[in-house]
C-alpha cells in the first residue's frame, strides 16, 4: 500500500517514457521543464539512468538548462557508488536541480579527503556526500570487551575527523554525512543490543556519536532510518554485495537518491512551505454538505474517525514546525467552516488555517489564488486530496504543485504524506517556529490595511522597529539560510556556503548588513541581507535580498538609507546596483529604478546595471524606528 | 509462475527489459548476444539487468546462476527453469 521503495506517491511512469525522452532531446525548445516533468514520476533505476544520460549529454553539449539550479555533488564512498550516481542526478531534476555527481576514486575515502589535489578539491563541488557504509567502517567486533569496543569507536571517529578536516581545508563544500544501516544478523540475538563490542552495539554507538559531533553547517542523510523503514532484510542483499560490493540492494537506489536530494533541496531552499488540504474524506470521513456536523466521521469513536484524526494530526504537527496550512474545498464557505467551529473532535481549528478557500471554483484556480495570497511560488505548495480526479486536474494545470498519490485507505494518508518528504528541513530555528503565525498575521495585516485609511496611516499603525547591524557570527547561520533560500526578492541570486559567509563577514573591503523587523504583531526576525563591495569611488551591491513578508512597508528604502549613510561616511561617490534576472525574481526588475537609481546599461539577457550618486540622495523620514547595532567583539 | 513460458514468450518479455536497461529502443536480444555486443553492457548495467529480469519475471537468480551467465541464451535458460510448472 505504501511501498516507499517504489515511490508510490508519484504517478506511474508513462508507457511512452522513452519516446517522450527522445522527443524532448530532439526538440529545440527548453529542455529543462520537460526533463523535470518526466522526473516527476515513480522511476526505477533504469528510468533514472536514461534520464541522467540525457541530462549529461545536454550539459556536455552546452545546452541551456534554465531554470534548473546547478549543483555539483562530490561523492566519497568505500563501496560502489557508480550505480547510484545517475540515480542522484536524475532525481535532482525532480527537485529543480541540474545536478552533477563527481565520484572520487572508489574506496579511497580518507586519502581523497586529505589530498589537496584530489578530484573533489579540484572540482569546485558545492557539497560532498561522505557515503561510508557499515561494510567499510572498520568496526571490529569485540563482544564483551568494552575497552576494545571504545578503542574501535575512537579509531573510526578519528577517521571521520580526519575526513572532515581534510575536506574543510581543501574544499568549500557543505559536508553531508550518513548514518549506517545495521545488519540484520546478530551474534547472540536480542542480547547484541546490550553487549558492548557486538556489531549492533558498535553501529548504534557510532551513529549516535557521529550525529552528536556534527557542526551546525554539516548535514545528515539518515540512511539507517531509511534502511529500517524499508526493512534490513530487504536493504542488505548478500548476493549483490558478493557480486559487486554494492552497499545496499540497488532496487533501493531511487529512494536512496530521493533522500539524498531532499537534503540538498532543503539546503537550497527548495523544500515546500505550505500544505493545502481538501476537506471531505480527507480531513474527515463523509461529506459535510450532505452529512452535516453530526454525520461526518472524525474522532476516537471509530477506526475511520481515528484515520482522519491522524491526517489532522499530521497537519497540526507541520503547522507547529512553521509549515503554513490552507484549505481548498468544494463547499459553501459557511458549511465548510462548521466542523472547525462546532465539532468537538476536530484537532484543527480555523485559527490554524492561513487561507480558507471553500467555493465551487475548480481546485487549480483556488490553489493559484492561495499561492498568491501567501506570496509563495506554486512549487512551495503541497495539495492533499483523497479524490484522484481532483489530483489529476491540479497536476495537469499546475505541475509545480506537489500532489501526492494516496492509497485508497485513509489510515495510510498520514504515512503517504510523510513518505513523500515535501517538507524536508535541515535546521529548525526560532524564526521557523514563529513563521506559520506570520502568514496568518500577514492576512490580518491585509485586513488592517484596508481599514486603516491611507497607506501612511497603515504603516504608522504597525509600530515598526527595524534593527540593522553588520554580519556577525551569531547571525551567520540565518544569513546563509536566507542567501540560499531567497528566490523572489533577490537582486542577483548569488549563493554562498556558510564558510563563504564567514569570509565575507571578516572582509574589511565589504559592507554587510543584516536587517530585522518587529511590529505590532510580533518579531519577524531577520528579513534582509545586503553585501556591498567597497572601492574608493563606488560601492557595488553584490547581494540584496529580502523576505517577501515585509514588502510594501518601505523597508527597501530603510536598507538603502543605511547603505547611503555608510557610503557617505566612507567618502564613496556612487552606489552601483546590478539586477541579474532569474525565473523567480522578476518582481525586483525595477527595484533600483524605484529607488531613484539611473540605469547605466542592460544586456540581451536582461541583466542591468544601475548607479546612484550618493551626494544627490535625500533620505526620507520613514514610518519606523531604526536601531543600529555595531559589530560585536571579534568571535572565533 | 503457474504455467511454463515458451522461449518465444520469454524473448518477447525480455526485449523491453533490454531496451530499458541498455537505453536502446532498437535493441533486440538474441541467443548468442553477449556483453561484447552491446555498448552499454558493463558490470554495472549487468546488475541492473539482473534486477530488472528478477522483477519482470518474478524470480530470484541465485549466486551460482549469476556466475554462469555468458550469453543471452544462458539467461533465457535460467528464466525458463524458474517459470516451469511444478
Amino acid at each position: 500500500m505504501t511501498d516507499r521503495g517504489n515511490l508510490f506517491w508519484l504517478p506511474s511512469k508513462p508507457a511512452d517514457f522513452a519516446a517522450q525522452l527522445t522527443a524532448a532531446q530532439a526538440d529545440d525548445g527548453p529542455l529543462a521543464p520537460r526533463l523535470r516533468a518526466l522526473a516527476a514520476h515513480a522511476l526505477d533505476i533504469n528510468g533514472l539512468n536514461r534520464l541522467a544520460k540525457v541530462l549529461r549529454k545536454a550539459r556536455a553539449e552546452g545546452r541551456a538548462l534554465t531554470p534548473l539550479s546547478p549543483f555539483r555533488l562530490g561523492v566519497l564512498s568505500n563501496s560502489t557508488s557508480s550505480l547510484v550516481a545517475p540515480a542522484i542526478e536524475a532525481t535532482g531534476l525532480r527537485h529543480g536541480f541540474a545536478l552533477e555527481v563527481v565520484e572520487a576514486p572508489f574506496g579511497m575515502v580518507v586519502q581523497e579527503a586529505l589530498d589537496p589535489e584530489s578530484v573533489l578539491a579540484s572540482s569546485e563541488v558545492d557539497a560532498v556526500l561522505i557515503a561510508i557504509d557499515v561494510h567499510g567502517a572498520a568496526l571490529k567486533e569485540t563482544p564483551g570487551d568494552p575497552e576494545a569496543a571504545e578503542a574501535t569507536l575512537t579509531a573510526v571517529l578519528g577517521q571521520i575527523a580526519l575526513i572532515r578536516q581534510g575536506l574543510r581545508s581543501h574544499t568549500r563544500a557543505t559536508l553531508i554525512w550518513q548514518t549506517m544501516a545495521r545488519q540484520p544478523e546478530t551474534l547472540f540475538g536480542s542480547f547484541d543490543y546490550r553487549l558492548e563490542g557486538t556489531h549492533r552495539w558498535l553501529v548504534d554507538q557510532l551513529n549516535r556519536r557521529l550525529v552528536d559531533s556534527l557542526p551546525d553547517d554539516e548535514l545528515l542523510v539518515d540512511v539507517a532510518g531509511l534502511a529500517e523503514t524499508i526493512g534490513l532484510d530487504a536493504w542488505h542483499d548478500p548476493v549483490q554485495r558478493n557480486i559487486g560490493k554494492l552497499p545496499f540492494a540497488q532496487q533501493w537506489a531511487p529512494i536512496y537518491a530521493e533522500h539524498v536530494v531532499r537534503v540538498i533541496g532543503a539546503l537550497r531552499g527548495k523544500s515546500r512551505k505550505a500544505l493545502v488540504l481538501d476537506l471531505d474524506n480527507t480531513l474527515w470521513g463523509g461529506i459535510i454538505g450532505d452529512d452535516g456536523v453530526d454525520g461526518i466521521v472524525i474522532g476516537q469513536g471509530s477506526a475511520l474517525g481515528e484515520a482522519h484524526l491522524s491526517v489532522q494530526q499530521s497537519a497540526l504537527e507541520l503547522h507547529g514546525r512553521g509549515v503554513v496550512l490552507a484549505v481548498s474545498s468544494k463547499n459553501e464557505d459557511a458549511t465548510a467552516r462548521l466542523p472547525f467551529r462546532e465539532h468537538d473532535d476536530m484537532l484543527l481549528k480555523e485559527d490554524h488555517v492561513a487561507v480558507f478557500q471553500a467555493n465551487w471554483i475548480d481546485k487549480a484556480s483556488n490553489l493559484a489564488t492561495i499561492a498568491d495570497a501567501l506570496t509563495l511560488g506554486r512549487d512551495a505548495l503541497v495539495f492533499l486530496d483523497d479524490n484522484p480526479a481532483e489530483r489529476l486536474q491540479v497536476r495537469g494545470a499546475l505541475p509545480e504543485i506537489g500532489v501526492p498519490e494516496l492509497p485508497a485507505d485513509a489510515a495510510y494518508y498520514r504515512r503517504a504524506l510523510n513518505a513523500a518528504g515535501y517538507f524536508e528541513a535541515v535546521a529548525f530555528s526560532d524564526d521557523d517556529r514563529k513563521r506559520s503565525g506570520f502568514y496568518k498575521e500577514n492576512a490580518k495585516r491585509l485586513q488592517l490595511q484596508s481599514s486603516a485609511g491611507s497607506l501612511d496611516d497603515y504603516h504608522a499603525s504597525l509600530q515598526m522597529v527595524a534593527t540593522f547591524q553588520p554580519f556577525d557570527s551569531l547571525g551567520r547561520a540565518r544569513i546563509s539560510q536566507l542567501i540560499n533560500k531567497s528566490n523572489q526578492f533577490n537582486l542577483t541570486t548569488r549563493r554562498y556556503t556558510e564558510a563563504q559567509v564567514g569570509e565575507v563577514e571578516a572582509d574589511p573591503s565589504r559592507f554587510t548588513l543584516q536587517a530585522r523587523l518587529a511590529d505590532v504583531f510580533g518579531d519577524n526576525g531577520m528579513i534582509g541581507v545586503l553585501i556591498a563591495d567597497c572601492s574608493a569611488d563606488a560601492w557595488e551591491i553584490d547581494t540584496w535580498l529580502m523576505s517577501c513578508r515585509v514588502l510594501g512597508r518601505r523597508m527597501e528604502e530603510a536598507v538603502l538609507g543605511e547603505l547611503v549613510r555608510a557610503a557617505r561616511e566612507a567618502g564613496a561617490a556612487r552606489i552601483v546596483g546590478r539586477f541579474i534576472p532569474s525565473d523567480r525574481n522578476m518582481m525586483v526588475a525595477r527595484h533600483y529604478e524605484k529607488l531613484g537609481f539611473d540605469k547605466v546599461s542592460e544586456d540581451a539577457s536582461g541583466e542591468s546595471l544601475w548607479s546612484l550618486s550618493v551626494a544627490d540622495v535625500v533620505l526620507p523620514s520613514l514610518p519606523m524606528q531604526i536601531i543600529r547595532l555595531g559589530a560585536g567583539p571579534a568571535e572565533a | 509462475m503457474a504455467s511454463s513460458m515458451s522461449e518465444i514468450e520469454i524473448y518477447e518479455k525480455l526485449t523491453p527489459v533490454f531496451r530499458d536497461v541498455f537505453d536502446d529502443e532498437d535493441l533486440t536480444p538474441t541467443a548468442e548476444m553477449t556483453a561484447d555486443d552491446v555498448e552499454e553492457w558493463d558490470s554495472l548495467s549487468h546488475i541492473r539487468l539482473i534486477l530488472s529480469i528478477e522483477k519482470t519475471f518474478g524470480i530470484r537468480i541465485s549466486t551460482v546462476e549469476v556466475g554462469g551467465l555468458k550469453q543471452v541464451s544462458d539467461l533465457v535458460r535460467v528464466i525458463a527453469s524458474k517459470t516451469d510448472a511444478a
